[in-house]
Parts: C-alpha cells; structure tokens; sequence
C-alpha cells in the first residue's frame, strides 16, 4: 500500500499494464515528450520508448481514429484526450467506429481500446473547457463508462479498463488529479468494472454520486451525520454497465434518494438513475428522488457564477433536507 | 495518367493470361453480381441503402490483385466489389445483402457493413471519410508490430474533403505509415460534381502536403490499377511510407438504389460517353488482341458467373433469418476471456 495522487495512481496503472502486455501503448498529445498534459504518462517515454508513447499533432479525429482501426487488428491502445471537451472532434469515431464495429461485423472484430482523460469542469475555465459529457457516451450502446473517485479506483479501474475487451470511456477529473489515497502497489489487483462502491454507509437517505460528486456528497454526509441524519453515499465508479443491485437495495433500505453528478439534468446521468428507482423500486420510496447538477446552462467563467452553477455539498444537503421532508 | 497501350504491349502480357482471365472473370462477376442486387431491391428483397459498384470494377480489382492475404482492407459503404474481390464468396456477400444468418456480418451490416476478418476485410463503413483513419491504424498496428504488412483504404473523392482525410494523411506521411490511400474518383459526391466541392480538382497533388507521392490512374484500366498498385504496396512494404492514389472512374448507375443514373446533376450523354470506356470491355478487348481470349472463352466465363450469381441469390433467398436472440449478441464482449 502506498500513499500517491489520483495522478501517480493512473500513471502506476499505465505502467504496469504496459509492462504486463506487449500490445498496449499510449497516444495523444503531449504525452511523450513533454510529460503529459497534465503529467499523467510523467516518465513512460523514458521508460518505454516512443514506439509505445506516440505523440500526435492536434488532430482527435485523426489519432482517436487511428487508435480505434489498431485496436481492431488486436492491440491495445490507450488514447489521452488531453480533456474530453476535444473529444467531440473524435465523437464519430467512438459512436460510429469504437461503439459499433463489434456488433455491424456481427461479433467477429472486437475494439478493446481505453479513450481517456479529464472532463468535467476544474476552474474557471470557461464554457468550453468545462462540461461533463458521461451522459453522451453512456448512451451509446457498445461503450463501458468509468469514472473513478479516489486514487485506488482510478488505478484499480484503469487497469481493468485496459484488460477489458470493449471500448472504454474512461473520464478523470483535472480538480481530483492532485488528490491523494491509499493505493495498492498489487500489479495484479483490478477494480471490476460494473461495480458501484458504497463510499460510506447509511440508513436514512441514499446519496448516488460519481467522480467529482463523490467528494462533496461525503462532506454533505459529514453536516447532515450532525443533524442526526445518516446519509449512505455510493459511488457509481461506472455509469455504463450501471451496478443496478447496488442502487435498489440501498434505495429499498433507506426509502429517500438524491442523485448527484456534475453535468447538466436533461438526459443526465442522474435521469437514468431516476428512472430505474421508480420503476424497480416505487414502493420503497418515501419521497421522489431529487438531483443535484449543474445549473442547466453553459458554465460562466465569473468565479461567483461560477460557484453558483455547480454542484456541490450545500446543494446536496438541501436535496436532502428536501426528500426528508426536513428544513 | 498511367495508361497502358494493349498492343504495344503484347509481349510483356503474355505471361499474365491466366491473371488476366482470373480479373475478367472476377469483373464480370461484379458487374452481375450487382445488378442482381438490383434487382432483388427492387422486389424487397434488400433493403435500407445501397450503394452499386457498377462501372467501377477495375479499382476494386486492380488493388487487390496487388495485396496479399495477410494485408488489411478498409472501405466505405459502396464496397460489394471491394468484399467480392477480397474473396468473400458471392453467397456471404448477397445473404448479408438479404439480412440473412449466413451473411458475411451475420446479417447484422448490411450492403453499406460487410465484414469479413478472416479475409481482413475490417468493413464497410458508412460515415463519409470515417474509415480512413481507420485504415491508417491497420498500418500503425502493422508498423507497431514490424511486420510488413501494409493496408488499403478506399474512399470517394468527396470523402477527399471531410477532416478525415487531413487528419489521417498528415499523421500517416509523417510517421511514414504502410498504408495505401485509393480515392475512387467518380466524378460525383452524390450529386455534386468534383469541381463543385473541390477548390483543387486534381487531387492527387494533395499528396504534397503530406509528404507522400500522389499518383493519378486511369480507373478503367485494370492493368494500370495494378500497377500502380504495386508501385504503392512495395513502397509500404519497404518501409518508404504510404501513397495517395486517385483513381479516376465512373459509377454508371445512381449514387443508391433511389436515385437515376443520369438527370437532375448529370446528363445522359456524360454518361454514355463514360460507358465508351467500360472497365470490362477494355479489359476484353486487350485480351482479344493478345489472342487470349475469344468468343467462346468470353461466353464461358458469363455463364460461370452468371451460374455463380445465381447460386449465391438461391442461397441468400434459402438463408434463415438471424436467430431473434442475435438482437442482443455482440453488443459486448463475451464476459469470460
């Protein structure tokens, strides 16, 4: 066990699974010599070499596209989008390719590819450099979305994430990059993918929450413990497949959900949530579910507005409040 | 243009007759072969897009008579000739055509998803442009793993302007990638003629930008495809990085099923003089000079792939439908690996 970043945990999970597998290699921009964006492949050039750590020009559409048509031939890329609000230029060939290649050849080529990176939103960095896209991918059927919290999920789930034969969205967080945990230095531990993670545990109320939520919902189960309150908090860890079991028989337990998530409600993460609540588990509800998102606009680069359009632990105190019926 | 002069030429063919009887016949079994296809989407029998090779046979025929097994192959969404020509039976073919269990994708592609793995036949694709990327990671897997494999990528002209093509050339000439660009100039994205999409009509001078050579050929001439063909794969081979190929030719029938072969965009006489130059009579008449074909031997190959085209309808018809469970198969992977 060692105690690092959420940082040196994806990059000890790149590591180890390309000292594992001859066919895995990392592409995208600035991830060999200048160290990483955001310093997540720090060291790998020197270790690996550029056939294995491939820089590219600024070009998604072209790398991600080339990643996809390699990984159907069998290897096993690692794409970094230096922040997944440039993976749109990429998005037709992770839906129209990565997504569907297995099932148009009728099951008989495979994309065991991990397109990876920050999204969502760190500071006032404006509209375009601050959205949470999980929905999008989640939508697509053929694509697995993972999303961890901490530092153990993120190496535990990346590393699962490269072994996995299916195309993966795998999002982090520029604001969780610096965080740090407990992490196992096991090479052969993996985090199943699938499987959501009860944060803390609880009776009153069900909090659901993944990557940049997960942190606020435990402070605001922090506040309502004082109020006497017990709030259970899972994090999802991969919002595609979604570990139904997890939900329903917290939610058939404690009678009183909120959903938290950083992106925007239409269609959101957390709409899929409360459609499977009230369909598998209405008569164990107490109160409708509430969510907690960000503020249906784009984000305001002014730090107050800012603030003001995020989710965070104060908003997920109030929802809980709300479906408490207290306050 | 590289274009080549049959009587000229006579010596140096010889040798090639069976090669040249084997891309006759192999023509000939495109050209019926589509207009089978037609036919049956015409009675119902094949539905959603489609997308005829007509007129075109000599590209899909020329570079992949260059290619080996081991090569991968990548296409858009007009590729029965292309899947043909790679080997996939005509049966495989025409019963994915019909949605059928027995199809090459399992019934499960479609005209514009024929797929083939074994053959390395990595798809049809049916987003403008959005498989030259792919084609290019074919390459990258190949140059990755030091093997000498090489792959082709087919595409439109039109598709010569989406990002796609940008993207993927750039990376491809500056990593020197093994890998073969044909754009199958037709003259029409659709409906609209090169000159009205493209501000640089010649597009194999686009090459230049990608540090790559950038060779134009006469698309109705197998021999030449060939060729030219070679040129291009033993230069990936050797490691020398890929080529942009414009192949120029003509679809002598609609962009699909649902629009007429001339009218709103092209006239009738454009047509019929693109028709002076059909892939397969200039192929016919070369052999005919060479003394290597005659009558009778032209008569024969018809009628096996006349034979041959039937079969594969018969079967395609006999075929049963996919399994309804299938719906739900090939979403994922298989859990235990």
């Amino acid at each position: 066990m060692a105690n690092m970043t959420y940082r040196d945990a994806l990059n000890a999970a790149l590591r180890e699974e390309m000292q594992r597998d001859e066919n895995v290699f990392l592409m995208g921009e600035e991830v060999a010599e200048y160290d990483g964006a955001y310093k997540v492949s720090r060291g790998l050039l020197k270790e690996f070499g550029a056939r294995r750590v491939v820089d590219t020009p600024i070009a998604e559409l072209g790398f991600t596209g080339i990643g996809v048509g390699a990984a159907m031939v069998g290897l096993r890329p690692v794409i970094e989008m230096m922040t997944f609000n440039f993976a749109l230029l990429a998005i037709d060939q992770i839906v129209n390719a990565a997504a569907k290649v297995r099932y148009m050849s009728g099951g008989q080529i495979g994309v065991p590819i991990v397109i990876r990176g920050p999204g969502g939103a760190a500071l006032q960095l404006g509209a375009q450099h601050s959205q949470a896209f999980e929905s999008w991918y989640a939508h697509i059927p053929g694509l697995k979305v993972v999303m961890p919290a901490t530092p153990a999920d993120a190496k535990g789930l990346l590393k699962a994430s490269i072994r996995d034969d299916n195309p993966v969205i795998f999002i982090e967080g520029e604001m969780l990059y610096n965080l740090k945990g407990d992490v196992s230095d096991d090479p052969d531990l993996v985090i199943p993918l699938g499987k959501a993670d009860i944060k803390r545990p609880g009776n009153d109320v069900t909090i659901i929450c993944h990557s940049k939520t997960v942190a606020p919902a435990l402070a605001a189960a922090k506040t309502l413990a004082e109020e006497g309150i017990d709030a259970e908090v899972i994090d999802l860890r991969t919002i595609r497949p979604l570990d139904t079991d997890t939900v329903l028989t917290s939610v058939r337990r404690t009678n009183r959900v909120v959903v938290a998530e950083e992106g925007w409600s239409f269609a959101g993460v957390g709409a899929q949530l409360v459609d499977l609540i009230q369909r598998e588990a209405f008569d164990a509800l107490d109160a409708p579910v509430l969510r907690v998102h960000q503020a249906d606009v784009p984000m305001p680069y002014n730090k107050h507005l800012e603030k003001a359009a995020k989710a965070d632990a104060p908003k997920i105190v109030a929802a809980v409040h709300h479906v408490c019926y207290k306050g | 243009m590289a274009s080549s002069q049959a009587s000229k030429k006579g010596r140096s063919d010889a040798p090639f007759a069976d090669q040249y009887r084997e891309w006759l016949q192999m023509m000939v079994l495109i050209r019926h072969f589509e207009e089978k296809a037609g036919e049956a989407y015409s009675l119902g029998q094949i539905g959603g897009f489609c997308h005829l090779y007509i007129g075109q046979e000599a590209v899909a025929v020329g570079t992949l008579a260059a290619l080996r097994p081991d090569d991968y192959v990548v296409s858009a969404y007009r590729e029965h000739g292309q899947a043909l020509a790679r080997g996939i039976t005509p049966r495989a073919v025409m019963a994915e055509l019909f949605g059928k269990a027995t199809g090459c994708s399992h019934g499960k592609g479609g005209s514009m998803h024929l797929f083939d793995a074994e053959r390395h036949f990595m798809g049809g694709h049916g987003i403008v442009g959005g498989q030259i990327p792919l084609g290019a990671g074919f390459a990258f897997a190949a140059q990755y793993r030091g093997t000498d494999q090489v792959s082709i990528t087919y595409f439109g002209e039109a598709a010569a302007n989406i990002g796609a093509f940008h993207e993927t050339l750039n990376i491809a000439g500056l990593w020197k990638l093994p890998a073969i660009f044909v754009i199958e100039n037709n003259g029409y994205g659709m409906g609209t003629a090169v000159k009205r999409a493209a501000a640089i009509t010649e597009l194999s001078t686009r090459a230049a930008s990608y540090g790559m050579p950038g060779v134009k050929v006469d698309g109705q001439d197998v021999v030449a495809v060939k060729k030219a063909t070679d040129a291009a794969v033993a230069r990936a081979r050797a490691g020398e990085g890929p080529t942009l190929m414009e192949i120029i030719t003509f679809r002598y029938v609609g962009h699909s099923m649902s629009d007429a072969a001339s009218g709103t965009y092209r006239s009738k006489e454009e047509l019929e003089a693109s028709r002076q130059r059909d892939p397969i009579v200039v192929l016919d008449s070369r052999m005919r000079e060479l003394g290597m074909l005659d009558d009778a031997g032209r008569k024969a190959i018809d009628a096996a792939v006349d034979a041959q085209v039937a079969d594969a309808v018969k079967f395609a018809e006999e075929s049963p439908e996919p399994d309804p469970a299938e719906l739900w198969t090939d979403v994922y992977a298989p859990e235990a690996h």
